[in-house]
């Protein structure tokens, strides 16, 4: 197994850590006058998305995790697996509802999405930033009502519910940015 | 060389002040009657504490033996000093091997300096009156402090660092959300881990502060003072949690110093890090070396208080290797 030591240590060095696969998220060397020397490590768990920090003794080894993030297209669920492809190697991998978590409510069929391996097994599902949903459930918005401000909850085919402006009706297409959740604007077909 | 291939290090505002204050420490020592010596870099020798690593190089003379690179001009200035020189001070380039950082280059600049005659609380008087000169145009600095390690550690932890046992130590740190991961050997290095990221940090803002009388084992090349709890001459200088200057009132026993550099030895084997041999031309010296006082100042870590500097590359003329 490959292994690491502290003065590689870098962001987005993907190390093992207690068990669990963990990206490095900031590393700071720390040196007392005439003392031992530390790396004082910011890391996020890739499995539980929690971030904690750790002190190593300078010098010191750790297990790299076989982690890679790859492009894969999205290309169905069936409610308890969801399915994803290599667009080359037309491989296909399974992750299940806790490994997708929010997720799910990002992802339409044939999108490319970045789906983290962990000794080849998805652990985490990122979505593009901006998807183009339907619109499938909304109450009526009165047409060419700008003024509002606080707009209306919208249902969309993937089953996200987001803010829209009062004039989005059934069946409109919308933007919307999947790190806030937030409506980005009206896409005509 | 356009001045954008020097990017992201330092820019010509910084190379000026880098100018700037090299000439105020010229003047401040030559008011003071010290002397600006330069020493050997290469040596045979090499510093043998456990924690500092050096890094290596041949001449192609002679036996073409292995040669250290200085990790300190220390050992130099000595045999100087033994050799009467009087009060001699070094604006130095020292290599430490694996050590980078935002406050550490694997090459930076020590000024190292030292005083007949002096012992370490008035060498820290000396070093308080340098820092204000070089740092008057840049900051607004508060009244020193000087507080011995003890009163540091009971002001900021309220933990008694010499009456602490390993597992009290170690509970502390758990309170204080420090995630080891791995084991640590000794108390030296639990006070050490401590210090960094608990007393430093607490260590009042803006304000010159002198820690010293460290636990004995933690004393270098420092004499030892038998007191009650028996601790080092040794002193260190922290502003807004950076550490710049160690100063030791100076070990003139030969004796001694050989048995600190072999018990330094014995660790790096432990360690499994590689022997380094005794420098004897500094054994043979110390006999002659005249009681005093010595200090070696972080210069770029000045320079980066001075311009407010995040990271010491932006005060060197070249990003790191």
């Amino acid at each position: 197994m490959a292994s690491y030591s502290t003065n590689e240590f870098r962001g987005g060095l993907k190390i093992m850590m207690d068990g669990y696969p963990c990206s490095i998220i900031e590393n700071e060397f720390v040196k007392p006058g005439k003392g031992q020397a530390f790396n004082r490590v910011k890391i996020r768990n890739l499995k539980t998305g929690r971030v904690l920090e750790k002190t190593f003794k300078s010098g010191e080894t750790v297990e790299a995790a076989d982690v890679v993030d790859t492009d894969m297209q999205y290309l169905y669920s069936d409610g308890e697996a969801w399915h994803f492809m290599h667009p080359e190697s037309f491989e296909q991998y399974t992750a299940d509802e806790t490994t997708l978590g929010d997720t799910r409510k990002w992802l339409k069929e044939q999108d490319i999405v970045v789906v983290t391996l962990w000794d080849g097994v998805p652990i985490a599902v990122t979505p593009p930033n901006h998807v183009v949903l339907t619109v499938t459930e909304t109450d009526p918005g009165v047409r060419g009502d700008t003024s509002g401000g606080g707009g209306k909850p919208a249902t969309c085919d993937t089953g996200a519910v987001v803010r829209v402006p009062l004039f989005i009706d059934i069946g409109e297409l919308i933007k919307v940015d999947t790190r806030t959740g937030e409506y980005i604007g009206r896409v005509k077909d | 060389m356009s001045p954008s291939s020097r990017l992201p290090g330092a820019g010509n505002a910084v190379l000026n002040q880098r100018a700037r204050l090299r000439q105020r420490i010229r003047a401040f020592f030559h008011a003071r009657d010290v002397l600006e010596v330069e020493t050997p870099i290469l040596s045979a020798a090499g510093a043998s504490d456990l924690h500092i690593d050096s890094m290596t190089t041949r001449a192609g003379i002679g036996r073409d033996e292995l040669l250290y690179l200085q990790t300190s001009p220390e050992y130099a200035m000595k045999r100087l000093l033994a050799a009467q020189s009087g009060a001699i001070y070094q604006l130095a380039r020292v290599f430490r091997y694996g050590e980078q950082g935002r406050q550490h280059h694997p090459e930076f600049t020590m000024l190292e300096w030292y005083r007949p005659g002096f012992d370490h609380r008035r060498l820290m008087d000396e070093v308080d009156a340098l820092l204000r000169e070089l740092l008057t145009d840049s900051m607004k600095l508060q009244p020193t402090i000087q507080w011995t390690y003890q009163q540091a550690w009971l002001q900021t932890t309220k933990i008694d660092p010499f009456q602490s046992s390993i597992e009290e130590l170690e509970q502390y740190a758990r309170t204080q959300n420090i995630e080891m991961a791995g084991q640590l050997e000794d108390k030296d290095a639990w006070l050490q881990l401590i210090m960094s990221y608990c007393v430093e940090p607490a260590l009042p803002k803006a304000t010159p502060v002198f820690i010293y009388d460290y636990p004995a084992s933690q004393a270098a090349l420092a004499k030892i003072r038998n007191d009650i709890i028996p601790v080092a001459e040794r002193f260190e200088l922290y502003l807004n949690g950076m550490e710049l200057a160690n100063g030791f009132h100076e070990l003139t026993d030969a004796k001694e110093q050989r048995q600190r550099f072999e018990a330094d030895n014995k660790k790096r084997i432990a360690a499994g890090k590689a022997v380094i041999p005794i420098d004897e031309s500094l054994l043979a010296a110390l006999p002659r070396l005249p009681d005093c006082a010595g200090v070696a100042l972080g210069f770029d870590r000045i320079m980066m208080l001075s311009i407010g500097a995040k990271d010491i590359c932006e005060v060197i003329a070249f990003e790191s290797i």
